[in-house]
């Protein structure tokens, strides 16, 4: 498949679209950087943390945290815990200041990889 | 491909006696182009002009023409209709360039083929609207392919050629097609004007529906350019790759020429450079725009004198012809570069002369160099002052000297007033 062929197959749509794009080397790159509305579209941003946010055991599993994470990296479990998606997670602390019964704390990256 | 609306374009090959720039709009209007941007800035009015009387009376249907506010909107227009996978054209000068800065790097960054004529005109202040090829010199990093002409005809040409290599899939990059500002912008001469299915077999097909293939606007394919990229992602890949499609830009350069010298019949050079009574001489001057026509002239009469001397014009600056220089170089003992452009504070003071000087480093034996600056805002330059400099490279060959009074910071400023 020729390069030309291959940034038309990259754009046509996000569901023909590779999930992750993976270059040898910067001559296989297409000439722009293009991005499509998908998880990751600018990479993972999770890089960009200072804290980490933790929810402790005795989360209420209210969901606050869940409606008030701008980022949409909150999901709900099966049993009806919710977890934090590490890979996307800026580190805002928007999520521990809003938690009503404070279970959720924010911990220095540095220090959790010691 | 011929878009259903654009049916009606005609052109017969005729000659016209006309300027500068509407030879500019002619060869717009040939090359289909499909979305115009346009705010007037002298020199370069009377091409937006010409292209807005084509629209209104109907010689161009199907084309967009759009009146903007400012230069920067110029470009942000014409940037958002080529992303849009139309092939776009427009043109500026001197300040108009300056305020278009920022967005000829967006043109750039995101790879749109758009092609832009600029009628050189010396940068502010003091005001000056005359010929002056600082305007486009300046814009050197930003990306964008410049070729500079000299003769109405080659303005022609040139934008034909320009679209040629701008939208082959390997380029895909804007460039500038400069010419002098009044000099040919203004004056009027006779131009061949091509027969319409003759320029659309030269011509790359205008973008399908799918626009370029690296890049279109659709509303049922979201997608976003220009997004951030932080250093460990590619941004420095991605700038590797300009450099690297500019520098492949040569070849398809030459071959542009190649054909358009099959299918049209007129030659410029091997389209990057191209040579003037070159075969036997061992002094040779470099330049670039009018002069370089004129200068024909001028090595006429000194070969009458006797004195094997040359002429090489150079025809784009960017990507720079190394190649062809450093075997320049090679060929002759004394090579004269001539600007109608400053680097202030350069190496030489010409940003032609500091390119040949970087070229010709470390290539072993090569001709010495006399960096020469005339001709700035518009100034008058002769046949007459051009013999004297071929002549000047000749004593200089001879003696090994150069007039100490036109030799200021090692570069010759020829043509300064004197006050009496």
């Amino acid at each position: 498949m020729s390069d030309t062929e291959k940034w038309k197959k990259i754009n046509k749509s996000r569901e023909e679209r590779p999930k992750v794009q993976e270059y040898s080397c910067w001559e296989e790159l297409s000439p722009i950087p293009i991005s499509l509305p998908i998880d990751g579209a600018i990479g993972t941003t999770g890089d960009w943390r200072t804290f980490r946010p933790i929810i402790k055991e005795g989360c209420n599993r209210c969901g606050i945290c869940w409606m008030y994470c701008p980022e949409g990296v909150i999901t709900k479990n099966e049993d009806g815990s919710y977890a934090i998606d590490l890979r996307y997670c800026k580190g805002c602390g928007i999520c521990a200041k809003e938690c009503p019964t404070k279970n959720i704390e924010m911990l220095r990256e540095s220090d959790l990889r010691k | 491909m011929i878009k259903p609306e654009q049916k009606d374009f005609v052109q017969d090959t005729e000659v016209k006696i006309i300027k500068g720039n509407e030879a500019a709009a002619y060869a717009a209007k040939s090359a289909r182009v499909q979305v115009i941007s346009a705010y007037p800035i002298t020199p370069q009015t009377t091409v937006v002009e010409k292209l807005s009387e084509f629209v209104d009376g109907g010689e161009m249907p199907g084309t967009q023409y759009i009146k903007v506010e400012s230069e920067h909107s110029v470009m942000a227009c014409a940037v958002g209709a080529s992303k849009a996978g139309v092939r776009t054209f427009t043109a500026t000068s001197g300040q108009g360039i300056f305020y278009m800065h920022e967005m000829l790097h967006w043109a750039a960054g995101a790879r749109l083929p758009i092609v832009v004529a600029i009628a050189s005109r010396g940068p502010a202040p003091p005001w000056n609207i005359w010929a002056d090829f600082t305007d486009v010199m300046s814009q050197r990093d930003v990306g964008w392919m410049t070729s500079f002409c000299a003769t109405h005809q080659e303005i022609y040409d040139e934008i034909l050629m320009s679209y040629k290599v701008s939208e082959d899939h390997e380029i895909l990059l804007p460039k500038f097609v400069a010419y002098g500002g009044f000099i040919l912008s203004h004056t009027s001469k006779p131009v061949i004007l091509e027969d319409q299915e003759k320029v659309d077999s030269y011509l790359p097909p205008l973008p399908s529906e799918e626009g370029w293939p690296h890049i279109f606007i659709d509303p049922k394919r979201p997608m976003m350019f220009g997004n951030l990229i932080m250093p460990s992602g590619f941004y420095y890949e991605f700038r590797l790759k300009i450099h690297d499609a500019m520098i492949k830009a040569k070849q398809k350069i030459k071959d542009a020429a190649k054909e358009f010298e099959r299918i049209f019949g007129r030659n410029y050079g091997n389209g990057l450079v191209q040579e003037y009574k070159m075969d036997d001489a061992k002094i040779s001057m470099l330049t670039y725009g009018d002069l370089a026509l004129q200068m024909e002239d001028a090595v006429d009469q000194v070969r009458e004198e006797g004195y094997k001397v040359g002429m090489v014009k150079l025809r784009h600056f960017r990507p720079f012809p190394t190649e062809d220089i450093i075997q320049l170089g090679k060929k002759v003992e004394v090579l004269g570069v001539v600007d109608r452009a400053t680097a202030f504070g350069s190496c030489t003071g010409g940003p032609l002369s500091n390119e040949v000087k970087t070229a010709l480093y470390h290539n072993g034996e090569t001709a010495k160099l006399i960096s020469m600056i005339n001709g700035l805002g518009g100034r008058e330059v002769s046949v007459e002052q051009q013999k004297e400099q071929l002549k000047l490279l000749v004593k200089y060959k001879e003696t090994g000297e150069l007039p100490k009074e036109k030799l200021i910071h090692g570069t010759i400023w020829d043509g300064l007033l004197e006050v009496k």
